[in-house]
């Protein structure tokens, strides 16, 4: 237990003449919530997108539990457990929750023919997705009605759910509660706890300093790409936390 | 505080009728292609001399297949969010490199595959230019093989034009009838399953509707975006080969002027057919409608000895509503997401 499921190392990343990440270096451990906080254009979406295999880092590497990993694509970001909630959601608008579910790692048989010549094996996720969406207590107006005429709370919930599914290791949130009401936040909260109870390494992105305070075993603070702090959040130094993340002298 | 409640249940119900209303409106926007198909061909029945002869049906069905094939490869195209301007181009291509295989003395086995293999090669120049060359968009890499493969074909047709003569087998699948029916409705038949099969069954399918709602989310979820993509423009590039067949085999003959405007009768399909322009809606349905009421519209207003030219204003008006009707389709379901956030 003593190596963390994730780590980055000097993480470089620019995009012209922007310079998103400045030698990041931070930590997720199994069963603890890392918070990555940040002002706005911080560079928070994107350390979460090096890691999820969406960006390549410019220099700099990143390592699954002690060991380098080459997460070079989205594809072998899920493939080594690694789960992404994005800040845009990355849902289909076209396609139904189950659909969505399954979108890019569909069930299909049979398995000696190349993946896009597989038939779906549409009851078996149908079955899957429905269960885990009642597991989840996500209420839904029609099961089979495709995304786009859903509330955006409703569309959140059905991302935090997909990444739920499939958690195996590391589980990225990008303002998972940003469109969600009171009761609605509540539930991706209870989410959060139950995958950091499951063994995942959880990392948080978030504005809200309570959930922060809430959840959060550790707080890793990013500025204008570089990262300038990290601590144990609680209610006594929330206040440091702020200043840490604005860039104000306490 | 129960004044509260009331209102909240009060905005809970005007939500929930304002729904119903727009899911309604949604649905007739749904059926509205067969609808306008069904009233186009009441129309010509009881308005148009002839249009309800047999031999007059079979021609619909003869003409409408080459549109109809073509247009079930542009849909695919269209659903990713793309275009392929190069169909036309690409069928007068085929059926001159079967022509050329023809003379050389293949059977017609070996010019159909000629055929199959010219259409399938020129889609995947279009996709793998669009996809590595990255372009902006596929407008311009498939205008640019429009011109590019009739061009080729004029310069490898000798005597830049009509060549005689095709195969028994090919003539036989774009030229004859098996009880009373155009064989060249059985091709569409079976393409239209085969692409039932891989957007209905198959995971292939699932990409391109992923890839067409929307690229960046396909990407996130780990689909291969360019493999996707590429292999749309490969199956519109073999529906123009399929097409070239049925056409050389109507004909009995290879051309590098067939298929001119071809791409424009194929988009109009899909978009009259109801398919969203913006990509990941739309299903082989919508092309199969939009082809058939092009075919219907055209036949009726030839018995009727309407001059061509007014053909081409009344094609284009109708696209010009169909694209209307997506737009409209678009804004009900932002509203229907409005209400449905209202309601819960
Ligand atoms: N694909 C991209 N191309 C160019 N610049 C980018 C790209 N993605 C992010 N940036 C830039 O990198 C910087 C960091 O952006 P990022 O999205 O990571 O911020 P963030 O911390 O997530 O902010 P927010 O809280 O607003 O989501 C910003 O200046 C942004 O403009
Ligand atoms: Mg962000």
């Amino acid at each position: 237990m003593s190596v963390p499921a994730l780590s980055v190392r000097n993480a470089e990343k620019r995009f012209g003449a922007i310079h998103a990440l400045r030698d990041v270096s931070m930590d997720a451990w199994r069963g603890e919530v890392t918070a990555l906080l940040g002002d706005n254009g911080a560079g928070k979406s994107t350390l979460v997108k090096c890691i999820s295999g969406v960006h390549r880092l410019d220099e700099g590497e990143i390592l699954l539990d002690g060991r380098p990993a080459h997460l070079n694509s989205p594809a072998a970001a899920r493939g080594a457990g690694i789960e992404t909630v994005y800040q845009d959601l990355a849902l289909f608008d076209n396609l139904t929750p189950a659909q969505n579910f399954y979108c890019g790692r569909e069930i299909g048989f049979p398995a000696w023919l190349p993946r896009p010549l597989r038939f779906l094996d549409k009851r078996a996720m149908n079955r899957e997705a429905a269960a885990v969406i009642d597991r989840l207590q996500v209420r839904l107006p029609k099961f089979d009605a495709p995304v786009a005429m859903m509330s955006g709370g409703q569309r959140q919930a059905i991302a935090v759910a997909r990444a739920t599914v499939f958690a195996r290791n590391v589980v990225m949130l990008d303002e998972p509660t940003a469109a969600l009401g009171l009761r609605e936040s509540r539930k991706v909260l209870d989410l959060i706890v139950k995958l950091k109870a499951e063994g995942n390494a959880v990392i948080l992105i978030t504005h809200n300093m309570e959930h922060v305070v809430e959840l959060a075993d550790r707080a890793v603070v990013l500025r204008q790409g570089t990262k300038v702090g990290e601590l144990k959040p609680s209610a006594q130094n929330r206040q440091d936390l702020v200043a840490m993340i604005v860039g104000a002298e306490a | 505080m129960r004044e509260e409640a009331r209102q909240t249940a009060l905005r809970g119900t005007a939500a929930e009728s304002g729904l119903l209303a727009v899911t309604l409106g949604l649905r007739l926007l749904g059926f509205g292609p067969v609808l306008i198909l069904a009233l186009l061909i009441v129309a010509a029945s009881v308005g148009v001399p002839n249009f309800l002869k047999p031999i007059n049906l079979g021609n619909i069905l003869a003409q409408t297949a080459v549109i109809a094939i073509v247009a079930m490869g542009q849909q695919m195209v269209i659903l990713t969010r793309g275009i392929d301007l190069s169909v036309g181009s690409n069928l007068a291509l085929a059926t001159v490199v079967g022509g050329l295989v023809y003379q050389a003395g293949g059977g017609g086995l070996a010019v159909i595959f000629a055929m199959l293999a010219a259409g399938m090669a020129v889609g995947a120049i279009n996709g793998l230019v669009y996809v590595y060359g990255r372009l902006p968009h596929p407008f311009i890499i498939t205008l640019a093989m429009l011109s590019i493969c009739r061009g080729l074909a004029l310069e490898l047709a000798p005597g830049h034009t009509t060549m005689r003569g095709m195969p028994e087998a090919v003539k036989f699948l774009g030229g004859q009838t098996t009880l009373g029916v155009p064989n060249a409705f059985f091709v569409v038949v079976v393409v239209a399953l085969l692409i039932l099969m891989l957007t209905y069954a198959m995971v292939w399918g699932r990409w391109t509707y992923a890839v067409g709602g929307d690229p960046v989310a396909a990407r996130e979820m780990g689909i291969p975006v360019r493999g996707v993509l590429i292999s749309t423009y490969v199956f519109s590039g073999l529906c123009a080969g399929i097409g070239a067949v049925v056409l050389s085999g109507r004909t009995g003959a290879s051309s590098p002027i067939y298929g001119n405007l071809l791409e424009l009768d194929t988009i109009a399909a899909v978009i009259i057919g109801g398919a969203s322009f913006l990509g990941g809606r739309g299903h082989l349905g919508h092309a199969l409608i939009g082809a058939v009421m092009i075919g219907v519209i055209r036949n009726a207003l030839n018995l009727l000895n309407v001059d061509i030219y007014f053909q081409m204003i009344a094609i284009g008006g109708v696209i010009v509503l169909a694209v209307e009707a997506d737009v409209l389709r678009n804004r009900l379901e932002a509203r229907a997401r409005v209400l449905q956030a209202a309601k819960t």
